[in-house]
């Protein structure tokens, strides 16, 4: 499932990236100590994470995630929107929690 | 390719906003060349958490990507304080790094198991004066 699919059918509010849209997505990794995501974390993943700074687009790079969702609202650092932005990694923000998110994200066939 | 290539990044201590740009590059690189696609996320992970260490741990460093005809080598050389336990280091989870670090997700004592598991051949060496860690994945397997 592409990218845009899961944010228009949960309702994701994108904040940047938006040129990386069209990536497929076959996985979810939930995880905010970056170095297991790092070696853990497979290609075409949808990330959730706590963390807002910079590094989580280069990690997003790295890996070949297909974007990135902070849960609960929480508000992500400018710099790093910017990063994405470049990178064309989608990041997007929601009120639901990790868990709920993932849940939906499995009713989706994910 | 018979001639090595080399390619190298200044690294500054606790630049966190470009931290990770060189090991974006490298991969870049590696991509361009056509390397199997094993040998780049290795190399991935083993130039990502060598630039992170340089940035959380060191007083500043380099990294330089070479490559031949066999191998993709790494080579992280920081100007110190060094590593004072190598060997504890290299234990999953053991870390030195401030809690404030710890708390942006970095720090959670995976960074040389990460390039260990990685690497074909992992060398540290290590002194008040610096550290230099040369990582070497075999693109033949």
């Amino acid at each position: 499932m592409k990218v845009s699919e899961i944010a228009n059918t949960l309702n994701l509010k994108l904040l940047s990236g938006a040129g990386g849209l069209d990536k497929e997505v076959n996985d979810v990794y939930i995880c905010d100590l970056l170095s297991f995501v790092m070696s853990h974390a497979s290609e075409n993943s949808l990330w959730i994470t706590v963390q807002t700074h910079i590094n989580i687009v280069a990690i997003a790079v790295l890996i070949g995630i297909s974007c990135i969702v902070i849960p609960e609202s929480i508000s992500v650092d400018e710099d790093t929107l910017l990063r994405a932005e470049k990178e064309s990694i989608p990041i997007f923000t929601t009120p639901y929690t990790a868990y709920q998110l993932a849940c939906r994200l499995r009713e989706l066939g994910i | 390719m018979s001639e090595t290539y080399t390619l190298s990044f200044n690294i500054k201590a606790m630049d966190f906003s470009a931290a990770g740009e060189a090991s974006s590059t490298i991969k870049k690189v590696l991509m361009h060349l056509g390397m199997p696609p094993s040998v780049i996320k290795r190399a991935a992970v083993c130039s990502y958490e060598s630039e992170m260490n340089i940035v959380i741990h060191s007083y500043g460093g380099t990294l330089t990507l070479s490559i031949d005809s066999s191998q993709v080598i790494i080579n992280a050389i920081d100007i110190g304080p060094g590593i004072p336990d190598i060997e504890k280091a290299m234990e999953a989870g053991y870390s030195t790094a401030p809690e404030e670090i710890k708390e942006m997700g970095f720090g959670g004592g995976m960074g040389l198991p990460n390039i260990r598991d990685n690497a074909d051949i992992l060398e540290i060496t290590s002194s008040s004066a610096g550290t230099n860690v040369k990582i070497v994945i075999n693109i033949g397997g």
